[in-house]
């Protein structure tokens, strides 16, 4: 158990029970208090640590780890800096960004350390951009074996680096490529790794901040004065229905992988300079044991609804029916699936397989483009667990804008269709607005 | 000698039904049905296919987890499945994915010793209770054999020495060819997953569970107080942001204004 009851504090009134997800709680035989019982934790306990707070009498005591190894000689935050065929992936700068902050609050001296592996020839020039972004040191590891992404050569050539320089904690973009890479090399350094972070701190009393801020937690328990900097890497659980924050308190490197688009980039300083680490790597074509035959960009066709990436759903802000045909547009241009809403139906205006909600079809689409759509609770109850709403209406007031991420108050018909011509700019747009 | 392929699945609750308890903050788990975790099922599928495709297959499912996990052999049999391992003891409660890949490494071990090597081990990508997507990996690791995560398409040759797979990226596949054995991680464009046939339901179940002592698993490697990670507090979410609200001049500015917020989230 990750928790001890403390049976002269337990008056036995059962408090705890309600706290536990996993009804794990029973009651001891105990002579020592009036009710002559005491809480007990059963086998069913996850350590999920949500009692720690229920008690109203101090009974129940966090067990504290014991640390046997020495860690100090654990040092600075690095980021693995994914490139891929010499364009940085933009989750690599927003972890330098973070790593940034992480290593501040560590300690003046520590720093954060960008790791470029690559073919010299598409990771060089990329080593500006990394100071720009707030890295102190780049470490450059160059071979021509690591020109594509393999799970084996990567790792291979990481872990060299990490047992030479023993950086404290390793960052990664949760990507396809992250999610693969830093489980098997967590694995090979038997280190701790939480995956798809989303909040990260080191001081205890930035995570009090941070908790009491945005979260439910009952943060008594905690000490802002604690001197600890181990790593509190807080993720979504159980479909995000519940967040958990991981410790890794008895090994390093401490590695996290981070979703996109959470963490901060720093604000870029042209002609930023620091240490260029240039680590020698014996990584050979022997060490790999994969062959990549190709690597193909694509767009995907869409099949369903419920697979859908993005949905563009109308519903009777179009007006009439032939809204439908620039719904169709739209959803042709980015890659979607046409959805619409119960009114949309019930008019006549598209087949009720395209309905989305409580009696049509639910769906999470990583974009869910309402287009003039109010929100009935109904409609709302089959999509607001989409990834990224985004609302154009012309009425402000409408419901939709409540759960929109983005909303748009305006025409749809004049919106739209400079969305659509605008989409493949996307890219453009955005590296002009961070220059 | 046949060719032996090794399933690793999960019992999870189901996420999507999942309600929060808005008093008291926890999880409501009352009525939530468990389940056989998604990708596992297209990792099972994809197994039964080559055992549809030649006849010298065997597919074993390996488990972990309470004595109810049971009831994924059950299905997992009764779907095609030749037999069924649960590895399942308190020594092992409380596992991280690092001390859970021990566990399912000792547990493969032990199955080689018993029938021979295996050719192919399939585990979905990721669990929908945790999506941590790391004990695919972390097992190939401990195994020592090569991975592909992600994927999305399958082909074996017709000798059997080496697979080719579509391992799914952000914005498109990496084609690659691997030579067996390895570890392939699964995801549902991979395929659909068939049905429990009513010959399999009523069939012969050959099942077994297996203790960590049976796994001869290194104690000092698996729970709680062996994990690497622990939790340290957990809570539910707090209720969603409102929205921002994107401005402009033009629609044109309001156009571009959004696909900057989308990139910048990474949504596009």
């Amino acid at each position: 158990m990750a928790i001890n009851i403390i049976k002269e504090k337990c008056i036995g009134c059962g408090l705890c029970f309600k706290s536990c997800p996993k009804d794990a709680f029973y009651f001891e035989k105990y002579d020592g208090n009036k009710l002559g019982k005491v809480a007990a934790i059963g086998p069913s306990c996850d350590f999920c640590n949500q009692c720690l707070t229920s008690c109203k009498f101090g009974a129940i005591e966090e067990k504290k780890i014991e640390v046997q190894a020495d860690l100090s000689e654990y040092k600075h935050v690095w980021v693995f800096a994914e490139q891929r065929h010499g364009k940085m992936m933009n989750v690599a700068l927003e972890l330098i960004g973070e790593g940034y902050r992480l290593a501040k609050e560590i300690s003046e001296d520590t720093q954060v350390c960008a790791v470029l592996l690559g073919d010299e020839a598409d990771i060089d020039p990329l080593v500006d951009e990394c100071f720009a972004y707030g890295a102190e040191k780049v470490y450059k590891i160059a071979s021509p074996v690591l020109k594509n992404y393999t799970t084996d050569g990567y790792t291979f050539a990481l872990k060299e680096a990490i047992d030479q320089y023993k950086p404290e904690i390793v960052l990664y973009g949760a990507t396809h490529i992250g999610r693969d890479f830093a489980p098997r090399i967590a694995a090979r350094c038997n280190t701790g790794l939480t995956a798809d972070c989303t909040r990260l701190d080191v001081r205890v009393s930035s995570y009090i901040e941070y908790t009491s801020k945005n979260t439910t937690l009952d943060t008594s328990t905690l000490d802002p004065n604690d001197p600890s900097t181990g790593i509190k890497q807080t993720r979504p659980a159980f479909g995000g229905n519940l967040m958990a924050t991981i410790v890794c308190p008895r090994t390093r490197p401490q590695m996290s992988t981070v979703r996109p688009g959470v963490m901060q980039k720093r604000e870029p300083v042209a002609g930023a300079k620091g240490e260029v680490v240039e680590v020698k790597t014996t990584v050979s074509d022997k060490d790999i044991h994969i062959k990549i035959k190709d690597i193909v960009k694509s767009t995907k066709v869409m099949v369903s609804l419920t697979d859908a990436e993005i949905i563009c759903s109308g519903g009777r802000g179009l007006g009439d029916p032939s809204g439908f045909e620039l719904i169709k547009k739209f959803a042709d241009k980015v890659g979607g699936v046409v959805g619409s809403s119960r009114a949309a139906v019930d008019a006549g205006w598209i087949d009720h397989s395209h309905q989305v909600g409580q009696t049509g079809t639910t769906v999470k689409p990583n974009i869910y483009f309402a287009c003039g759509i109010s929100g009935a609770i109904q409609h709302l109850a089959g999509m607001q667990t989409s990834e990224c709403i985004v609302a154009i209406n012309k009425d402000a007031d409408a419901p939709i804008f409540e759960v929109a991420d983005y909303g748009i108050v305006g025409d749809l018909y004049k919106v739209i269709p400079e969305i659509i011509a605008e989409w493949d700019n996307a890219e453009a747009l955005y590296d002009a607005s961070t220059k | 000698m046949a060719f032996n392929i090794i399933v690793c699945a999960k019992q999870v609750p189901d996420t999507n039904v999942i309600k929060i308890n808005p008093k008291t903050g926890t999880l409501i788990r009352d009525g939530v049905p468990s389940i056989l975790n998604n990708d596992d099922a297209n990792a099972l599928e994809q197994a039964l296919q080559i055992k549809d495709k030649f006849d010298d297959v065997k597919v074993t499912v390996i488990t972990m987890g309470p004595p109810q996990a049971n009831d994924l052999l059950f299905e997992c049999i009764a779907k095609g499945a030749d037999e069924g391992i649960l590895v399942s003891d308190r020594a092992v409660g409380g596992s991280d994915t690092w001390a859970t890949s021990n566990t399912l490494e000792a547990a493969i071990r032990r199955w080689v010793k018993d029938n021979g090597d295996y050719n192919l081990i399939f585990t979905g990508r990721q669990a929908i209770d945790g999506d941590t997507a790391q004990v695919g990996p972390q097992l190939a690791e401990k195994l020592g054999i090569p991975q592909v995560s992600y994927v999305e398409e399958f082909e074996i040759d017709e000798d059997r020495k080496t697979v080719t797979v579509k391992r799914q990226l952000e914005d498109g596949y990496e084609l690659i060819e691997v030579a067996l054995p390895c570890l392939l991680t699964t995801i549902k464009e991979l395929n659909t997953p068939r049905y429990m046939t009513v010959a399999g339901i009523y069939g012969n179940k050959e099942m077994k569970t297996w203790n960590a002592k049976d796994i001869e698993v290194d104690l000092t490697k698996v729970g709680l107080e062996a994990s690497p990670t622990n939790v340290f507090r957990s809570f539910t979410p707090a209720p969603k942001q409102p929205g921002v609200k994107i401005e402009g001049d033009t629609e044109n500015a309001q156009a571009k204004n959004l696909l900057i917020k989308l990139k910048g989230k990474h949504v596009i």
